[in-house]
């Protein structure tokens, strides 16, 4: 038998799932007393290389409210060939395709190793994935540039048939047809007028009747997604649209001084959702937007154009005083929600030094399973390297990205589900598995996730609901199953299944930065919102192996190389000594070979996190007394300050200029306060 | 008048007589044929006369005449025809003397009644009209007597006598000949020109003795030579007005005379001739009644040519004739025409005699002239020509149709004095139709005018009337504006409202600021005031100009309009001279001249900043349509080409212009044709509720540098549209889309819209079907005229506030709602052209034309005109295409070379005949280099308190312009058919007027036509049948929306041939020579002839069922009638002179007008031919419109319910 943490670990690693309790309390008062809910981190994609998906689909519990997959748990009565469901116990038939099973001949989904399986889905057309590039042109020249180069090379990345889009936007928005040789042709939307999914679909000329017309042609429904002038196969437009991107012109209109460019996000991003909505509705589809800016005007703007009215800060927030906000926020949640009901997601890729609106924006992604990125240009490695990964592609060659997730969560009778924390939304389905207690998003068993990616991590929250006076038997055993439906970016649609039983858990930036660290923590697996939380230290010397160090400033002292991730940031500070005689150049002679090595050891390894990290990292390369080095002194544990004088001018390491108290301080704090007869 | 003039008249009768008539009439028998013979004299003899000028002016003048004889002759009569309509020259010798008579009568009859006042008044015509009158008369006798020679042949006995005048007519005509000419006429007058000399010296004293005085010789010889031009014109003017005029009393008088001499030959025809006669009496006489007068008569009269025909059928009735006819009725005029005849013929002699002597009398009577006025004058023109120059003045007098009952009876009345005015209507007998020869034809009187016209036009003098639009003259600014810049109704105003009142005469100028001069008068002249802008009157801001009083040595001027002083700038100072004038006053075009144009500095402009150069927006529907219909790829074609056309004001420099290009359907397209993409970019907006321009940099691109791309664009916008199925359009969008445009680029400019359909897609300015046949001649009819929404008005006025003027060019295969369509175009100074079923093939020449020219037309921008005039008038309305957000500024967004305002003055106060009225107009724009600008016309007429003055001074042309917009805006507001009864109302009470204050008393069976407004009734007529007033079964509402706003920016040339077309006999056509027009009637087309008609839209061929051979094969090309091919819209490039010539004369006829006239092959009783009548506007009309003889019937019913 393995130790318990093994045994955590190796449930993670199979199936994904990693509970806060991995004993259920028995009843509900017992569940109360736990403080810490029951729950879990979900992993739906967790990448599984040895687990090839069966070609057939899933048997499902005739009950109508029910509707569990056949899972290992369940009872089967080989002879009669029938199988008992393991949440609402109903007896159900196998389907005549079982007909062959027996003892011997078990279905993979009966196997206990296959407590997670994979099935593809045969019905239905095989729907191309849809990439849609939303791009702000009120950018400088040379940021323009560079996006357009990736936005170029993103091309070579597609898979060959993918749908792709573009539509561009500044002072107006330009919807761009990609069918059309000669004259490049594109439609345009006024940047500051609300417009209607419908009234978008007709002037694009997307509905239907326009399109069945009066020509006594009348196009099938799905003729008119292929017709759709506005999404064309990459293999077919390849040429075009790079030439269309090379011709990419900042926008035109002038911006008189003390301005900022009009840049009509907001309707941009409508004009983007009805476009998906009325072409390819639950079909998988990512809108990828590029900003430089926040949005200056029409709908969701997030600050005037004039420069001396500045964006909203947490203080204007706090004040109640950022008069956009509220609008704004809404507006997009609204475009969020069609777009999620629609299993579309938004990625936001905003690289300005100053902020860009992500907070009002933010729901666009975390509602729809979308990326944010946020750099300081297009123009860096950060973006570029980020953007490129977006493209990744798994052992199979395949993307790590899927879209239009469903999930859905099944409990046995003991449990019930009050609600899940991700990059969600709640699809209404009142199961009787639904808990009346809310913890994230409840009142439902189905989320969608719009898209999702193998370390998509959605917490799931559950309620005992066992009385105290009726509990489970001993070695009762509670069962959660996970059923999520998704399309595969092969185009196939999948569901992957995931059942399992217990026998009877889970600093000062700008309302952007925030926004979107909270984004990807709700969206990491434990390790990496552990890292998000605390990030690690490691400490490079000559003394001995890089060994990791407290988060403290102690920790900083001139002979060592520090090494910081935070998940966000990766670090890498010289200490004054190191820094000094890298200055003196002693790495490049060749009796120093050591102190060369010492140089490169933080740099690979923070080259490994660079390469698997999504996003990508801020990389910072900083040394004692750099201005970068901020970033490790406002995470260290301010122990030794100009306040605390025992420290100060020690070897021990750098005092922080900070008024924030020590961890220790706060512990003791806290111990005081626990032992405390006030308690 | 009447009264007047008859007791001057007969006193100068008398007098005169003695001099000139009398001795005819002496002979009346004997000697009467001595004073036709004179009169007749002059008309031959002018002709003849002519060849002292030189032939070819004696030829093409009478020519003129004689040709529209030939014409009849050739349709009635052929063997004259023949001979007239060769050579004007020899015809005429020859034709007239035998023929002559018919001629003159023909002419006689149609001008006669012009002639015979012309002559009597004629002659004075010129400035002094009014005393030219009186001198008219004398002088046609002199001319007569001029004729004499010519005709003197006939009158073997008068022939002396004649001679002696003709010598002295042929003078003053001839002027050509001035040597001779003016030698011989001094002699030869030494009665008549005595007199008239006299007169001059006289007449300076009462309005043109500055004139005389000023130019006294030169003065002189101009009216002469005017005169002396008139008197071919005369001859027929006169003549006309003697017969109408005459008629009356002529037939009092005359009737014994002619009679007896036109009798002779003709005796009933006489009447009418004599009515229309005076000329033709003249010649009548002169040729006509002694010599072979019985011969050629009867030949003539057969040919119903104009004279003879209607002579012999109607006969005498002629001018009676219409009056007899409605007077038919009446009793009266029955009785008279038994007598009437003779009276006719004695009318005539008489009355032309008497007229002579009557002007005579007047002249030296000229206080007692009941014409006093035309005495006085008269008797200075007198001796010149004047009285074919005052054709005007005779008319007035002549102008009577009515029968002449009194002549008969009065007979020897009629002598005394109206004689030569009124017609008697002998023909009420067994003529039931009016003798259309009788009745005054436009044609003998748009002759006349070109005859007496072989002078440039001289501006210099104040109150002088332009020769007829219809007349070829060269202009020579002298300090007032051009008629080609601004034509009057009047030219000597009423004093007082209440004369204006009584009157009924439309105040009214027809401004073309803009307009294109010929290449020998140079363009207005630019003047800079420097830093400070052009010096102004402080308190009216009128514009420096001639009639700037300049006082206390230099240093101040008083104002011409207000009469405030103003300081004259340290800048612009300048000394007087001796007579008070500044010494650089020749010098400066604004000092000069009456029109120029200042150049503009910022505080006339738009936001105090210099304007950028405008730009064109070119918006093309390419919907199902207008890509079937081939209209889309002809225009992109041709865009390429036509931009290197844009307008510029220097050749050498490239176009200013910048261009833009949008397509739509119900969505639209703009491109993107930046010079530096490698292809154009569409963009595609269809939020088409909220307009807006997708793109600022690359749509309005310098044609040089983006040419490539533009290129590209049009060869890839027809195959881009070539499959589409979109059949809705858009429309208020698309104006929206260019005005935006204007605004982002912060210029003026213009869009060309070419679009097809009724804008029936979801859109502002989405429009409904509602042509509805049923409201037509309801009160609800009106609504059709009107705009269906009231989204284009608003549209339109924030167009105007940029200075975006819309022409739009409209394809429409069904009913688009013209009238909606074109309240942008219209309140911005643009233009609408209409190609309904529009097919490449046939169309394409005409749109492109079309195109071609309102591409390259000059045009200004964002302008403001505003009609500054003397204390005592304002400019209270304005009719044409612009906008008005006041009562005193017409904004014009575009105002081009072609569009005319209409602009009516009424009093506020009384006005000084020694000052005249003075109109300044000055348009303030934007010109196509982007130079702001303001161009001034200045316009001084004369003020009377005599409504005679008034009658004499004005023109038909204009008056018909003005009452056609008049109306044409008030079927707006009103039913059609009440617009149509204040029409002939006011028209009534014009006529009634000069009737009752000016003309000779007379039978109230008379009718009586001011002379210069004896075309009135024909013309108006033409207007109350016109589509818009009077639409037939067959006519769209759209069409009659679209003439409707066509007319309202049209000017007098452009009115006058819409409403009277011109057609022409093309079977005897020579290069470089016009053959005289016929009547728009369809009795007047022979069916051995061919003819073309032109109406500034239209143009025929129309092809006689019995024509020769050979005239086919050498305009067609085929042998046969029935191989012609009615289709073809050209005619074949044959090599024979009348190809040739006839394609030359198409080619001529389209350069002049501002629209492409499509060439319509009609052959004779073919289904076409039933569109071809539509335009013989004389007679009825399928829709119910009444002939001219019937209405001028039912205007005489009219003008007589008034007087009684």
């Amino acid at each position: 038998m393995t130790t318990y943490q093994e045994f955590i670990q190796q449930n993670e690693d199979r199936d994904g799932v990693r509970f806060s309790w991995n004993l259920w309390p028995s009843s509900r008062l017992e569940a109360t007393r736990l403080v810490v809910p029951v729950s879990c981190l979900f992993t739906p994609l967790k990448e599984r290389p040895n687990l090839p998906p069966v070609q057939y689909e899933p048997v499902l519990c005739s009950r109508a409210n029910c509707k569990a997959v056949l899972n290992p748990l369940c009872q089967v009565d080989f002879r009669a060939k029938i199988w008992a469901c393991n949440f609402c116990f109903q007896r159900n038939p196998f389907p005549p395709s079982y007909a062959g099973i027996s003892d011997v001949n078990q279905p993979a989904e009966l196997m206990p190793q296959f407590s997670t399986i994979e099935y593809i889905v045969q019905r239905g057309p095989a729907a191309p994935l849809i990439f849609l590039y939303v791009v702000d042109t009120c950018l400088e020249e040379e940021d323009l540039q560079a996006l357009k180069e990736s936005l170029q090379m993103s091309l070579s990345l597609l898979p060959p048939n993918a749908l792709v889009g573009l539509i561009t936007f500044g002072r107006m928005v330009q919807v761009h047809e990609l069918s059309c040789e000669g004259i490049a042709k594109s439609y345009v939307f006024r940047g500051t007028k609300d417009l209607t999914a419908k009234q978008i679909q007709e002037m694009l000329g997307l509905t239907k009747p326009a399109v069945t017309g009066q020509q006594g042609r009348p196009l099938a429904p799905q003729d008119a997604a292929a017709t759709c002038k506005f999404l064309q196969p990459v293999h077919r437009v390849d040429m075009n649209l790079t030439d269309l991107l090379g011709e990419l012109q900042r926008d035109p209109w002038p911006v008189p001084q003390g301005k900022r460019p009009l840049r009509s996000t907001g309707v941009a991003l409508s004009v983007a959702v009805g476009l998906l909505e009325g072409t390819f509705p639950n079909t998988g589809a990512r809108v990828m937007l590029f900003i430089g800016g926040p949005p200056t005007q029409g709908p969701g703007m997030v600050v005037g154009d004039e420069l001396k009215t500045p964006i909203r800060s947490w203080h204007d927030i706090q004040k109640d005083n950022a008069r956009h906000l509220k609008k704004a926020t809404k507006y997009y949640e609204a475009l969020a929600n069609r777009s999620a009901t629609n299993g579309h997601s938004i990625d936001i890729y905003a690289c300005a030094l100053d902020q860009t609106g992500l907070l009002e924006m933010k729901c666009l992604s975390n509602l729809t399973g979308g990326h944010i990125v946020m750099g300081d240009s297009f123009n860096t490695s950060l973006f570029k390297q980020t953007f490129q990964r977006v493209f990744s592609k798994d052992y199979n060659g395949d993307f790590r990205m899927a879209f239009g997730g469903v999930l859905e969560v099944k409990t046995s009778r003991e449990l019930k589900v009050s609600g899940a924390i991700g990059p969600c939304v709640s699809l209404n389905s009142k199961s009787p598995c639904v808990s009346e207690n809310e913890l994230g998003i409840g009142g439902t068993s189905q989320w969608k996730v719009c898209g999702l990616n193998p370390s998509t991590t959605l917490g799931i929250y559950f309620e005992v609901v066992n009385q105290h006076n009726a509990p489970v038997p001993q070695g009762g055993r509670g069962a959660v199953q996970f059923v999520t439906q998704y399309q595969h970016s092969n185009t196939q649609r999948r569901i992957r299944v995931t059942t399992i039983a217990r026998n009877l858990c889970p600093s000062i930036h700008s309302p952007d930065e925030s926004s979107y660290y909270r984004h990807h923590f709700v969206r990491q697996d434990l390790t990496q919102s552990l890292i998000m939380i605390q990030p690690i230290l490691y400490s490079y010397s000559f003394h001995g192996p890089p060994e990791p160090v407290l988060l403290d400033s102690s920790s900083i002292l001139p002979d060592r190389i520090l090494l910081m991730d935070t998940f966000f940031q990766l670090v890498i500070y010289h200490g004054e000594t190191i820094a000094q005689w890298r200055k003196a150049g002693y790495q490049e002679m060749a009796e120093y070979e050591n102190f060369k090595q010492l140089l490169q050891a933080p740099l690979d390894d923070a080259q490994e996190i660079l390469q698997t990290r999504f996003p990508m990292p801020r990389y910072i390369d900083t040394e004692h007394g750099g201005s970068q080095a901020r970033f490790l002194l406002s995470k260290v544990n301010p122990s030794q300050t100009h306040n605390n004088l025992y420290a100060w001018g020690q070897e021990t390491g750098a005092p922080i200029l900070t008024d924030d108290v020590s961890l220790q301080v706060f512990m003791d704090h806290l111990k005081k306060l626990a032992v405390s007869s006030s308690a | 008048m009447n009264v007047n003039q008859h007791t001057p008249m007969a006193s100068p009768y008398g007098q005169p007589q003695p001099s000139f008539g009398q001795p005819g009439y002496a002979p009346l028998d004997g000697s009467y044929p001595a004073p036709y013979a004179p009169y007749n004299g002059p008309a031959s003899a002018y002709q003849p006369g002519a060849p002292p000028q030189g032939p070819v002016r004696g030829p093409p003048t009478s020519g003129p005449p004689p040709v529209s004889a030939p014409q009849q002759y050739n349709q009635y009569s052929q063997s004259q025809g023949s001979m007239q309509n060769g050579p004007p020259p020899p015809t005429q010798a020859p034709p007239r003397p035998a023929v002559s008579q018919p001629y003159n009568q023909g002419a006689m009859n149609l001008s006669g009644p012009h002639p015979s006042y012309p002559q009597h008044y004629g002659p004075p015509s010129t400035m002094q009209q009014v005393t030219n009158q009186m001198t008219g008369m004398q002088i046609t006798s002199g001319p007569p007597t001029a004729a004499g020679p010519g005709y003197a042949p006939p009158h073997s006995s008068q022939p002396p006598v004649s001679t002696g005048y003709s010598a002295a007519p042929q003078a003053s005509y001839t002027q050509a000949p001035p040597p001779v000419s003016s030698a011989p006429t001094q002699p030869p007058p030494p009665s008549g020109p005595a007199a008239p000399q006299q007169y001059y010296s006289g007449p300076p004293p009462s309005s043109q003795q500055p004139f005389n005085s000023s130019l006294p010789p030169t003065s002189q010889q101009q009216q002469q030579f005017t005169s002396s031009v008139p008197p071919h014109p005369p001859p027929q003017q006169t003549l006309p007005p003697s017969s109408y005029s005459g008629p009356v009393p002529t037939q009092s008088q005359p009737p014994v005379p002619p009679v007896s001499q036109a009798q002779q030959s003709f005796p009933t025809p006489q009447p009418p001739f004599s009515s229309a006669p005076p000329p033709v009496s003249q010649s009548s006489f002169a040729t006509g009644p002694p010599p072979s007068a019985p011969g050629s008569f009867p030949p003539q009269g057969p040919p119903p040519s104009s004279q003879p025909g209607s002579f012999p059928p109607p006969g005498p009735p002629l001018t009676s004739a219409p009056s007899c006819q409605y007077p038919g009725p009446m009793p009266p005029q029955q009785q008279p025409p038994p007598s009437q005849p003779s009276p006719y013929h004695s009318g005539h002699h008489p009355p032309r005699p008497q007229m002579p002597p009557t002007s005579m009398a007047q002249s030296n009577h000229l206080p007692p002239g009941p014409q006093g006025p035309a005495g006085p004058p008269g008797p200075l023109q007198q001796p010149p020509s004047q009285p074919g120059m005052q054709t005007g003045y005779p008319p007035q007098q002549n102008g009577a149709f009515g029968q002449v009952r009194g002549p008969q009876p009065g007979y020897s009345g009629p002598y005394p004095g109206q004689p030569n005015y009124g017609a008697p209507a002998p023909a009420p007998p067994a003529q039931k139709r009016l003798d259309p020869d009788a009745i005054p034809s436009p044609i003998q009187v748009i002759e006349d005018d070109k005859a007496k016209t072989t002078e440039p036009f001289t501006t210099g003098v104040r109150g002088q009337a332009p020769p007829l639009v219809t007349t070829n003259f060269q202009v020579q600014d002298q300090g007032n504006a051009s008629p080609r810049f601004i034509r009057c109704t009047a030219y000597n105003m009423p004093c007082t409202a209440d004369m204006a009142k009584q009157s009924q005469v439309p105040l009214a100028a027809v401004i073309k600021p803009l307009a294109t001069l010929p290449p020998d008068e140079a363009p207005p002249l630019v003047v800079d005031h420097g830093e400070s802008g052009p010096i102004r009157c402080n308190r009216c801001k009128a514009y420096m100009c001639p009639y700037m009083q300049f006082i206390e040595g230099g240093r101040r001027f008083q104002c011409g309009f207000c009469s405030c002083v103003t300081e004259v700038p340290p800048h612009y100072f300048q000394h007087l001279d001796h007579t008070g004038k500044r010494v650089d006053c020749y010098d400066r075009p604004e000092l000069s001249l009456g029109s120029y144009e200042f150049l503009a500095t910022v505080d006339y402009c738009k936001n105090n900043k210099l304007p950028p150069p405008p730009a064109f927006i070119f918006l093309i529907d390419v919907s199902y349509n207008a890509v079937k219909s081939g209209m889309v790829n002809i225009v992109c074609q041709e865009l390429k080409t036509l931009l290197d056309c844009l307008p510029r004001e220097n050749p050498e420099v490239e176009s200013a212009v910048r261009v833009g290009f949008v397509t739509y359907n119900k969505v639209l397209h703009f491109y993107n044709v930046k010079s530096s993409l490698a292809q154009p970019q569409m963009m595609v907006v269809s939020d088409v509720s909220d307009m807006f321009v997708p793109l600022l940099d690359g749509f309005l691109v310098n044609v040089n540098e983006s040419r490539q791309v533009i290129e590209s664009l049009l060869d890839q916008i027809p195959e881009m549209f070539a499959d589409t199925r979109e059949t809705e359009t858009v429309f208020g969008p698309v104006i929206q889309a260019g005005l935006e445009a204007l605004k982002a680029a912060d210029c003026a400019g213009k869009l060309f819209v070419f679009h097809t359909s009724l804008p029936i897609a979801e859109a502002p300015g989405k429009l409904k079907n509602r042509e509805d046949k049923k409201l037509i001649g309801t009160d609800k009819e009106k609504s059709l005229f009107q705009p269906q929404v009231g989204f284009y008005s608003s549209l339109a006025k924030e167009c105007v506030a940029q200075g975006c003027c819309v022409d739009l060019f409209l394809f429409p295969n069904q009913y688009v709602d013209v009238a909606t369509l074109a309240v942008v175009p219209v309140s911005t100074g643009g233009s609408v052209y209409k190609y309904t079923y529009f097919q490449a093939q046939s169309d394409q020449e005409r749109f492109l034309n079309d195109l071609r020219r309102d591409v390259q037309k000059l045009v200004g921008f964002d302008a403001v005109m505003r009609v500054r005039t003397s204390t005592g008038i304002r400019a209270t309305d304005f009719f044409g295409s612009f906008y008005m957000s006041n009562t005193t500024d017409v904004e014009l967004a575009g105002l081009d070379c072609d569009k005319a305002i209409t602009v009516e003055f009424k009093h506020d106060d009384k006005l000084s005949e020694e000052t005249g009225a003075l109109m300044q107009c000055a348009v303030l724009y934007t010109s196509c280099s982007g130079q702001r600008r303001l161009r001034v016309h200045n316009m001084a007429v004369n003020c009377c308190s005599q409504l005679a003055d008034l009658y004499r001074n004005c023109e038909t042309d204009t008056i018909i312009n003005y009452f056609s917009k008049y109306a044409f805006r008030g079927v707006l507001s009103n039913p059609t058919k009440a617009v149509r009864e204040t029409l002939v109302n006011q028209c009534a009470q014009i006529l009634a007027c000069y009737r009752k204050n000016c003309a000779s008393p007379s039978s109230a069976g008379q009718l009586i036509l001011p002379e210069c407004m004896k075309l009135l009734p024909v013309y108006l007529n033409c207007v109350l049948k016109s589509d818009v007033l009077l639409p037939g079964a067959d006519v769209s509402l759209d069409d009659r929306a679209y003439l409707r706003q066509l007319i309202s920016c049209m000017d007098v040339a452009e009115s006058h041939v819409f409403f009277y077309p011109r057609l022409l006999p093309v079977m005897k056509l020579e290069s470089g020579s016009l053959p005289v027009a016929v009547r728009d009637s369809e009795e007047r087309l022979s069916k051995g002839g061919v003819y073309l008609l032109e109406t500034g839209l239209h143009l025929f061929l129309w092809v006689g069922a019995s024509v020769q051979q050979e005239l086919l094969l050498n305009i067609f090309g085929t042998p046969s009638f029935s191989q012609i091919d009615s289709n073809v819209t050209s005619l074949p490039v044959l090599d024979n002179p009348i190809s040739q010539a006839l394609r030359e004369l198409i080619y001529s006829f389209r350069a002049q007008r501002s629209r492409y006239m499509k060439l319509m092959v009609v052959k004779q009783e073919d289904r076409a031919e039933l569109i071809f009548r539509h335009f013989l506007v004389e007679d009825k009309s399928a829709s119910g419109g009444a002939s001219y003889v019937d209405f001028l019937c039912h205007m005489h019913k009219e003008i007589r319910q008034l007087l009684s």
